[in-house]
């Protein structure tokens, strides 16, 4: 299933990569305006960004609360259908927009102890430690970087040509649909790296720690989910358990469209481990924005994305708040105009057709 | 009976694992602070029901607390967090009333100091409704169970809170019983419980000694103790300024009644502001409080490369303030973003070990 992605000493399609374009001096204006974007929005951070954050963390809860309340007391299927729905919405406010942005230490300004990276766990089977070394450190310093971003296919998906063919990939349009119904459990999997044992970049006492971790986290969340709801339900355990699944595999499919739509969309660029070395600031953040695309949408598709619409931006200033990201936006995109940089963003139809284009493509040889 | 004490504590436990199963990966408290933050224990939290000013620059601050709230003893302080612009300040402050008191309240007393984030907000900013997060009452400037026949206290300015807490709680008992009381302070107004010491003094239940600087100048240890002349036989309780507090010691010590002075400390940080780029970073001695390893470093060598070369096996992941991997709690002194130049040295600040540099000493809880 896996194949290590080996890359080539000059591959093809470098030249073109507009980073190179670019003389040191380019690169360090383009830092010095991003950072002075940053410096802004730190500074003026206060009371309303502290609302807000606190405004959809209790939405949530009360949403969860009532759509599993919902699920043991009602005896309607209307009503049955309409909770699943309330606690879908309620699992992809968690993931996306609070568990995700809390742990990026986007809300570590408030020093709030409940709302803190460092305390943070999400109604995930991964561990939130796990999580974050694999996202924040792993793909957000690494980003696109093909060898490098585990998060790039996730080794299973061939999305570039340097990723060396393999008669599996033939394969890959159906298992890249199936990995959308399990993505939860799949990136909970593949986050811990267990592969890395086996090459001996981690000790396997480590390895361990964290199976445990996991093997506990998940149980637990299973449990819940699918064992002491449904049983609180009574003979409605069944259905109870079915909205459980539902809500989960819905959310599953959300997360795994709004990731893939981030950085593999046509007009993302991919990098080599060369570009890596010597790496100025300026240079990391061309790569964070060439390797990103935001989609377009509503407000309300914004907060469902937890912002992770505004990818570049996003992957630009990782732990700024994400409800300043629509403000900053404007901003970016005139620094990008200004250095002759892409700015790629599309809706989700238009992003969801290109990254299928590739999977078909790239299944081929 | 026991054994039917103990089936029903045993089905508690199993409720409450049930319970916590329930709310996974969260707690049945987070619902609960959802409804009603009082009713969170695991972040105690009160009501201010009352603000009274005390003087022109302090007040004393009535709170309903919560259910996480455990009973205080005269004489001790509790940490208090209030939120300013959307960031919580956390600050120790002594409660004055007295514990279990009839109405179920407690109460702090505050003096607004220069550029104090948090006193000037508690202190003028205040109102009744507003919601303060509540540590643990903590200290050991407390009476002992027994109580001294012959008691003496030696207040300066502020130094007077956890005093007046203890004086109330004696009083409320009526037994207070040969109390003095030696009090400096700038001038008459600027007394807190000027009236309330002077009350107590004019019925006869204490001796009270005030001393104003504004007059008389700073006095000497053994100018106050000489204001109460049998201050070798009685229990001493001192609350102050570090130079009043060292003064006393030296003097106790000399007259080798060192062993019945007790002494309280404020520990008021640097007033930090967290937007100033303009002092030098100038690097200093770091600690890293579970790696046990202390070193030097400069102003342009980061806390985790100073670590690292120190031999602490420390969190790191980009080494470029993206992915916080690396961060830690601060537990003391000050520090500088690398990037920003903005500093940060308020407690329960985490900062990012990997771009941030020390500013004099520095404690981190690595």
């Amino acid at each position: 299933m896996t194949a290590s992605a080996a890359a080539p000493a000059v591959p093809e399609g470098e030249a073109a990569n507009p980073i190179d374009r670019l003389t040191p001096e380019q690169l360090d204006a383009i830092a010095r305006e991003l950072d002075a974007i940053r410096e802004q929005v730190r500074a003026d951070l206060g009371e309303r960004d502290a609302a807000y954050i606190r405004r959809v963390v209790d939405v949530q809860r009360v949403l969860e609360a009532s759509a599993r309340i919902l699920l043991i007391v009602t005896r309607s299927r209307g009503s049955a259908a309409a909770a699943t729905a309330l606690l879908t919405v309620a699992k992809i406010l968690e993931n996306m927009e609070i568990g995700h942005n809390v742990m990026h230490g986007q809300w570590d300004w408030m020093r709030d102890p409940r709302i803190h990276s460092s305390t943070w766990e999400w109604d995930a089977v991964s561990t939130a430690q796990s999580w974050k070394h694999a996202h924040n450190y792993q793909h957000h310093t690494y980003t696109n970087v093909v060898g490098k971003d585990r998060d790039l296919g996730y080794s299973a998906i061939r999305v570039h040509p340097d990723q060396p063919w393999h008669p599996v990939y033939l394969l890959q349009p159906v298992y890249a649909v199936a990995l959308a119904f399990i993505f939860e459990w799949a990136i909970a999997i593949y986050d811990m790296e267990l592969d890395a044992v086996g090459r001996g970049t981690k000790s396997a006492a480590e390895a361990r720690g964290e199976v445990r971790a996991f093997a506990r986290k998940a149980g637990r969340q299973f449990a819940k989910d699918y064992v002491l709801f449904p049983a609180l339900s009574g003979r409605a355990a069944r259905r109870t358990l079915l909205a459980n699944l539902t809500a989960n595999t819905a959310r599953s499919i959300w997360t795994h469209t709004i990731v893939f739509m981030g950085h593999l969309p046509e007009g993302a660029e991919t990098f080599t481990e060369r570009q890596l070395e010597d790496e100025s600031r300026g240079a990391w953040y061309v790569r964070q924005l060439l390797g990103s695309c935001n989609l377009d949408g509503s407000r309300l598709f914004h907060l469902m994305s937890g912002h992770l619409s505004f990818q570049v931006e996003h992957h630009l200033f990782p732990d700024l708040p994400s409800n300043r990201y629509p403000q900053i936006a404007g901003r970016v995109r005139a620094v990008c105009e200004r250095h002759g940089l892409p700015y790629e963003s599309g809706r989700l139809g238009r992003q969801y057709r290109s990254v299928a284009k590739k999977v078909l493509r790239f299944a081929l040889p | 009976m026991h054994v039917f004490a103990e089936h029903r504590r045993r089905a508690r436990g199993r409720l409450w694992d049930a319970a916590n199963l329930l709310t996974t990966p969260l707690l049945p408290d987070d619902f609960l602070g959802l409804v009603n933050p009082l009713w969170s224990r695991r972040q105690p939290a009160g009501r201010v029901v009352a603000v009274r000013r005390e003087t022109a620059d302090s007040a004393t601050i009535t709170i309903r607390p919560g259910a996480g709230w455990r009973e205080h003893r005269a004489g001790q302080h509790v940490t208090v967090g209030v939120e300013v612009d959307g960031v919580r300040h956390q600050r120790s402050y002594s409660l004055t009333s007295p514990p279990r008191s009839a109405d179920g309240c407690i109460a702090i007393t505050v003096k607004a100091v220069r550029d104090g984030v948090v006193s000037s907000h508690l202190v003028h900013r205040t109102r009744p409704g507003a919601l303060l997060f509540l540590g643990a009452a903590t200290g050991d400037f407390v009476l002992p169970e027994q109580l001294p026949g012959r008691l003496l206290f030696i207040t300066a300015g502020s130094g007077v809170t956890p005093v007046m807490g203890i004086l109330r709680t004696l009083a409320r008992a009526d037994t207070l019983g040969d109390v003095a009381v030696v009090h400096i302070d700038r001038d008459p107004g600027g007394v807190i419980f000027a009236g309330e010491l002077r009350q107590l003094a004019g019925q006869r239940r204490l001796t009270l000694h005030e001393h104003h600087t504004a007059r008389l100048g700073r006095p000497s240890a053994a100018e106050i103790v000489e204001r109460v002349g049998d201050w070798r036989e009685r229990e001493t309780w001192a609350c102050g300024p570090g130079e009043l507090l060292d003064g006393l010691e030296a003097h106790f010590s000399a007259s080798g009644e060192r062993a019945r002075l007790r002494t309280e400390r404020f520990h008021v940080r640097a007033a930090v502001a967290t937007t100033t780029t303009g002092t030098a970073a100038t690097g200093g001695s770091i600690t890293f409080t579970r790696s046990g390893v202390t070193v030097d470093a400069d102003g342009a060598t980061t806390l985790l490369a100073a670590g690292e070369a120190a031999g602490a096996l420390l969190p790191s992941g980009c080494r470029a303030g993206v992915c916080r991997t690396c961060i830690g709690p601060l537990r003391a002194g000050v520090v500088r973003d690398l990037r920003s130049g903005a500093v940060s040295g308020e407690p329960g600040d985490v900062v990012q070990t990997c771009i941030s540099v020390a500013v004099g000493p520095v404690e981190i809880e690595l």
